[in-house]
């Protein structure tokens, strides 16, 4: 393949050279919810923490309302945006409910559907 | 010489550390799952290796996207594991190896893999979830781990070409090692699955299934998928299709496949356990 190959996947959100950048604040942040000390100065105050990481508004804004795919188009990585996740009590069910806009029984009822290679 | 002895894929997700802390492997939901697990602890328990090289992907433990290896390998006597920042527990110190390593380190480098090499690094689920899951109750000790590390969280990640030829070569470091170690080699993580965005739940079974059955006959054919291809057909976290593929390159000999377990879905994905058994080839 072509070294600068770019696909489009719908529903997908590529983590590469441009979402780094753009997520670059986003996902320091998430990468710091590692710890708890972290966890805790963000639940004091949200914007605050926001703001020592240069979150720009769209991300704040992603943040506050907990809009998984939003984060995502702000160049949210899915491994550290699950990191906020957690500070949320949020699995991976939860998160992909969410995002598929089911409930999460829906969401799961689709996983065993994929899994049992029904689709 | 030292002697790779076998190869074993194993899923790792975080799932599954939650599952065993709280007791849940005979539950409906996870018995098939872990079910799959007894015949291949036997096989590691009669052979004892002496040494695990471990492929694996950090998401976002010990690495941040500040400065991201491509390929890194550990090199230490002792490794530990940390709060990841959802509640898994944190699991006791892995034994490391660190002669086997900075033989594998020196040669790596020689043959054209520029590896980043790590004296000191932190190991999340991706190492620790399929050790716990091979020695339960945190019994790992006594096995000495050589973390290797892909990256499949940033493109561009290495292809499967690249993954499947760093393997061969690790292979052959292994061989040309003098002290008589046996070595296992885990390549863990995988296998279909898609965490992020509205196409979130994507689980691929028959090509998992076509994967684990290449990876036994025909390894060198799952190398002309590209990772974008890989998120085409088996989502975007399918790509760490990758450390399997790494862990089958190191088995430049003869393989059998003694055992196989597949089921989807645990949690958000499918899961290929597979045991192979390897003879070296002739000096
Ligand atoms: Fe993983």
């Amino acid at each position: 393949m072509a070294t600068n190959e770019t696909r489009e996947f719908p529903g997908t959100y590529l983590f590469d050279s441009k979402m780094a950048k753009k997520g670059y604040g986003l996902n320091k942040m998430c990468y710091s919810f590692n710890n708890q000390e972290a966890r805790d100065e963000f639940n004091a105050d949200p914007d605050a923490y926001c703001d020592k990481f240069n979150l720009s508004d769209a991300q704040k804004v992603a943040i506050k309302e907990k809009d998984i795919i939003a984060m995502l188009r702000e160049g949210g990585s899915i491994y550290y945006l699950a990191k906020y996740a957690g500070l949320l009590k949020l699995n991976m069910q939860d998160i992909g409910a969410l995002q598929t806009g089911m409930s999460v029984d829906e969401f799961k009822d689709m996983l065993v559907k994929n899994g049992r290679g029904d689709v | 010489m030292a002697n790779i002895i076998g190869g074993i894929t194993t899923s790792h997700i975080p799932a599954i550390a939650n599952a065993m802390a709280n007791g849940l492997e005979e539950t409906p939901y996870w018995k098939p799952f872990f079910d799959g697990y007894p015949p291949v602890r036997d096989w590691l328990n009669e052979k004892k290796p002496d040494v695990i090289i471990l492929f694996y992907n950090d998401h976002g433990l010990e690495f941040f996207i500040d400065k991201k290896p491509t390929f890194a390998i550990g090199v230490a006597d002792e490794y530990h594991n940390a709060d990841e920042g959802w509640g898994i527990p944190t699991i006791p110190p892995v034994t490391g190896e660190s002669e086997l390593s900075w033989h594998i380190a020196n040669s790596l480098v020689e043959d054209g893999f520029d590896m980043t090499i790590c004296q000191e690094m932190k190991v999340d689920h991706g190492l620790t979830v399929p050790l716990n899951l091979m020695w339960p109750g945190y019994n790992y000790g006594h096995v000495k781990v050589i973390p290797v590390c892909i990256n499949c969280e940033q493109h561009p990640m290495p292809q499967p070409k690249r993954t499947f030829v760093l393997g061969q070569a690790i292979g052959r470091a292994v061989a040309s090692f003098e002290e008589d170690l046996n070595v296992v080699v885990f390549g863990t993580g995988g296998m279909s699955h898609q965490l992020d965005g509205e196409r979130a739940g994507i689980i691929n079974r028959k090509f998992d299934i076509e994967c684990l059955d290449k990876l036994v006959t025909d390894p060198e054919d799952l190398t002309k998928y590209s990772n974008l291809d890989l998120v085409e057909i088996a989502g975007a976290q399918g790509v760490e299709l990758n450390m399997l593929l790494a862990m089958r390159g190191t088995l430049i000999g003869q393989v059998k496949e003694l055992h196989r377990n597949y089921h989807a879905p645990i949690s958000n994905t499918g899961s290929g356990l597979m045991l192979l058994e390897h003879t070296m080839p002739e000096k």
